[in-house]
C-alpha cells in the first residue's frame, strides 16, 4: 500500500513539473470539443441556390419566394442560361439549381406545371438533406395553390379537411441539434483517447528512459507499479470529462439530464477499456512514438464502429457484428441516453453490463501480458 | 552471498551467456572484466531477475531469486549501465521514491537519505534535479539510492564508465569502505583493467563464459617469468622479427613498446634471440626485460 502510494506521488511530481504535457491535456479535449461541436453537423442551413427563371412572372416569384421563405436556401445567383448554372455547380459555387421553364404560367394554369430542381450529389449527407428540403417547399407551395385554385371555383376550403394528417413530435432534442448528438460522443471519444494514450506511454517512458530497470529490482509488485501509475491519470481523465462535459452544458446548451454519479460510474466503466488498451499496448512497445501507433490503430477503428459519426444500423451486417466488440459503442449508446434521454439504469444495464465486462477482459488479458522484466 | 551456477541466457541465435558460474562472498568486490558484447550486463541482469534465465540457479543472501524473487530483490542495491533514476525529480526526491520502495517507514527515510547524501558527498545538491547532475554525481547518486535501503549485495553494472579519474576515485573508496565496513557482496562490471585489479576477486569474460577467475596476484603470478618488455628500433619491424623468434607465443604493442608472451622457461632464449636479430646500434639500443605481468596480458592470453 505504501508502495502504490509512493508511485502515485513521483508521478504526480512528474505530471506536475511537465506543464507541456498537462496543459496537452487538460487543453486538447477543449480544442477537440469545439472542432467537433462545430464542424460535425448535419444541421443544413442557406444552402446556395442558382436560379434559372425562363418565365419570369408573377407565378415563378411567387414559387421562388416559397423557398426564400424557408430557412434552408439563399437565392445566391441569377442565371441566365443552362451552361451558367452547369458551372456554377460545377465550380461548387451552387450546391442546388431550380430551373423554370418559360411556360410555366400558362402549365400552371392548365394543372400541369413542371420545375426542375437539380442538385450537387457529390456531398451524399447535404445532399440528401437539401433534396428532402426542396422537395418539402415545393409540396407545400403545390398545396397552397391548389387550395386557391378550389377556392376560387366556390369550394369552401374551411370545410376542407385532409383525410390524414402525420404529427410529428421529437422527443429529448426537439430541434435535433445535431451537436446534442455529437457532443456525447466526443466526452466517450476524449474519455478513451486519453486514458489510452496516456497509460501506454506513461508505462513506456519508464522503459525509454531505462528508468524501469531501477523498478524492477525493487520489491513493488507488478500490478502496484500500474495502479500506481494510471491513478493520476485516471484522475486527470475524469477532470477532461467533467470539462468537456461543462463546456457541451452550457455552451452547446447539451442537456445534462441524468445522475451525474451514474454518467461518472459508467464513464468509469469505459476508462477500464481505455486502461487495458494503454497496457496492452505498453507491453509490445518499447518506444512512446510506438506506443501512440499502436494505441491510435485500435482507437480510429473504434470511433468508426462505435456509431460515433455514423449510425450503426446503416452499416453492413458484418461490420454491425464487430462492433459489438468495441466498448466504446456500448458507452455512446449510454452517455446519449444519460445526458439527453435521462433514462436511469434501469434503460441501460445491458450496455452496462457489455462495458464492465470488456474493460474487465481487456484489462485483465493486459495485465496478464505485463511483465516486470526487461524480456 | 551472491551464488550462481550454470546461467544460460539467449537471444534469439545469440548465445548472451553461457555456463557461467560464480559466487561473492560478504565484504569481497568481484569483478567482471571484458569488452562489450561479453555478456556483463546480462549476467547482472540474470542476477536480480530482470530476466529470466534460460537455465542455472541464482540465490541472493539464501533466496532462491526465481522462486523467491521479492525477498531477494530486497537484499540487493542495483546500479545500472544507464542511469536510470529519474531525471525530472531533485535528488532527495529520487532517494525518498526508491527507500520507500523498499519499504522504508516514513520516519525513516529522511535520516537515512541525508546519510547516504553525506556520504557519497552529494548533500549540498539534494535540491536539485537529478538531470542536471553531471555524470560522475549522478553515478553517486544512483548508488546512494541503490545503498540507501543498506542492501548485503550491491551489483554495480559499469559504475565508472563516462566518469571523471578524480570522482572515479571518490567512487572506489567509497566502494571499498562499503564493502569492508557494511560486510556487502559487491559485484560489478567494468572494461578497465586498472579497476579489475582493485577488486578481490576477477572473472574474465568472453563471448558469454567466464574464461578465467581468481584473485588479480594468483591470476597475474600464472604469468610470471612470461612477459617480456621490448623497446628500440622501427616498431613495425620489431614487431614482426620478434614474432618469428621461437618459443615467442604473443606479441602486442603496447603503446612505443611490444609485450611479448613466450613460452614457460623461454624467456632467456628469447632475449638472446632478439638482441641477435638487432644489434645494438648507436641511438636505439634494443632494450629487451623481464616485466610483472599485468592483468591485461592475463586477459590477452586469454584469447582463442
Amino acid at each position: 500500500m505504501n508502495r502504490l502510494l509512493s508511485i502515485i506521488r513521483k508521478e504526480f511530481i512528474q505530471i506536475t513539473r511537465d506543464r507541456r504535457t498537462l496543459v496537452i491535456i487538460l487543453v486538447i479535449p477543449i480544442m477537440q470539443l469545439f472542432l467537433m461541436g462545430y464542424s460535425a453537423t448535419t444541421d443544413i442551413r442557406n444552402v446556395p441556390l442558382a436560379v434559372l427563371d425562363q418565365c419570369r412572372c408573377a407565378e415563378s416569384r411567387a414559387l421562388l419566394d416559397a423557398y426564400r421563405a424557408a430557412d434552408y436556401f439563399r437565392l445566391a445567383y441569377s442565371v441566365q442560361s443552362e451552361a451558367e448554372l452547369r458551372a456554377l455547380i460545377e465550380r461548387g459555387d451552387a450546391r442546388a439549381g431550380i430551373l423554370i421553364p418559360p411556360d410555366y404560367n400558362t402549365a400552371l394554369a392548365r394543372g400541369e406545371a413542371q420545375v426542375a430542381f437539380i442538385l450537387d450529389g457529390s456531398d451524399a449527407t447535404a445532399g440528401s438533406t437539401t433534396l428532402a428540403s426542396a422537395t418539402l417547399v415545393g409540396q407545400q407551395h403545390a398545396t397552397a395553390l391548389m387550395f386557391e385554385k378550389l377556392e376560387r371555383s366556390g369550394v369552401d376550403i374551411s370545410r376542407l379537411q385532409p383525410p390524414l394528417e402525420v404529427r410529428t413530435r421529437v422527443w429529448y432534442n426537439p430541434d435535433l441539434v445535431s451537436s446534442h448528438f455529437m457532443i456525447p460522443g466526443v466526452i466517450g471519444m476524449i474519455l478513451y483517447a486519453v486514458t489510452a494514450v496516456l497509460t501506454a506511454s506513461a508505462i513506456v517512458r519508464e522503459r525509454e528512459r531505462g528508468t524501469i530497470e531501477q523498478l524492477i529490482v525493487t520489491p513493488i509488485r507488478p500490478w502496484e507499479l500500474v495502479v500506481g501509475k494510471i491513478i493520476p491519470y485516471v484522475l486527470l481523465a475524469f477532470v477532461d470529462t467533467l470539462e468537456v462535459m461543462a463546456i457541451g452544458h452550457w455552451w452547446f446548451g447539451v442537456p445534462v439530464r441524468g445522475d451525474l454519479t451514474l454518467i461518472l460510474a459508467c464513464s468509469g466503466l469505459l476508462l477500464l477499456s481505455g486502461l487495458g488498451i494503454g497496457l496492452f499496448a505498453s507491453t509490445i512497445a518499447n518506444t512512446q512514438q510506438e506506443a501512440m501507433l499502436t494505441v491510435w490503430m485500435t482507437l480510429l477503428p473504434s470511433i468508426f464502429l462505435s456509431g460515433f459519426f455514423f449510425p450503426l444500423e446503416a452499416m453492413p451486417q458484418v461490420l454491425q457484428w464487430i462492433s459489438y466488440i468495441v466498448p466504446l459503442r456500448y458507452y455512446l449508446v449510454i452517455i446519449r441516453a444519460l445526458l439527453i434521454k435521462g433514462v436511469g439504469l434501469a434503460a441501460i444495464w445491458p450496455e452496462t453490463l457489455a462495458l464492465a465486462v470488456f474493460g474487465l477482459l481487456i484489462l485483465g488479458a493486459a495485465a496478464l501480458r505485463f511483465r516486470k522484466r526487461l524480456d | 552471498m551472491i551464488q550462481a551456477s550454470h546461467l544460460s541466457k539467449s537471444f534469439g541465435s545469440i548465445h548472451a551467456v553461457q555456463d557461467v558460474s560464480l559466487s561473492v562472498a560478504a565484504g569481497e568486490i568481484y569483478g567482471l572484466v571484458g569488452s562489450d558484447g561479453a555478456g556483463k550486463t546480462t549476467t547482472l541482469r540474470l542476477l536480480v531477475g530482470a530476466l529470466k534465465a534460460d537455465a542455472g540457479e541464482i540465490s541472493i543472501c539464501g533466496y532462491d531469486v526465481r522462486r523467491q524473487g521479492e525477498q531477494a530483490r530486497a537484499q540487493i542495491g542495483y546500479l545500472s549501465q544507464r542511469f536510470s533514476l529519474y531525471e525530472d525529480l531533485t535528488v532527495l526526491e529520487n532517494i525518498r521514491f526508491f527507500a520507500e520502495l523498499r519499504g522504508l517507514k516514513r520516519d525513516e527515510w529522511l535520516p537515512r537519505c541525508l546519510d547516504i547524501l553525506d556520504f557519497v558527498g552529494l548533500s549540498a545538491f539534494k535540491e536539485r534535479r537529478a538531470g542536471q547532475l553531471s555524470g560522475g554525481m549522478k553515478q553517486k547518486l544512483g548508488l546512494a539510492s541503490a545503498l540507501v535501503t543498506r542492501p548485503k549485495v550491491l551489483l554495480l553494472d559499469e559504475p565508472t564508465t563516462g566518469v571523471d579519474p578524480v570522482t572515479r576515485q571518490d567512487f572506489w573508496q567509497l566502494l571499498i569502505r562499503i564493502a569492508a565496513a557494511r560486510d556487502v557482496a559487491v559485484l560489478l562490471t567494468t572494461p578497465y583493467m586498472d579497476e579489475a585489479s582493485r577488486c578481490h576477486r576477477v572473472g574474465f569474460m568472453r563471448g558469454g563464459r567466464i574464461l578465467a577467475e581468481g584473485r588479480p596476484s594468483d591470476l597475474r603470478a600464472a604469468l610470471q617469468g612470461r612477459i617480456l618488455e621490448a623497446r628500440g628500433g622501427p616498431l613495425p619491424e620489431l614487431r614482426r622479427r620478434a614474432a618469428e623468434i621461437e618459443g615467442v607465443e604473443d606479441v602486442r604493442p603496447f603503446g612505443d613498446k611490444l609485450h611479448l608472451r613466450v613460452a614457460p622457461g623461454m624467456a632467456e632464449s628469447v632475449i638472446a634471440a632478439l638482441s641477435d636479430a638487432f644489434p645494438a646500434r648507436a641511438g636505439s639500443p634494443l632494450e629487451a626485460r623481464l616485466i610483472p605481468p599485468t592483468l591485461e596480458d592475463v586477459f590477452l592470453s586469454l584469447e582463442r
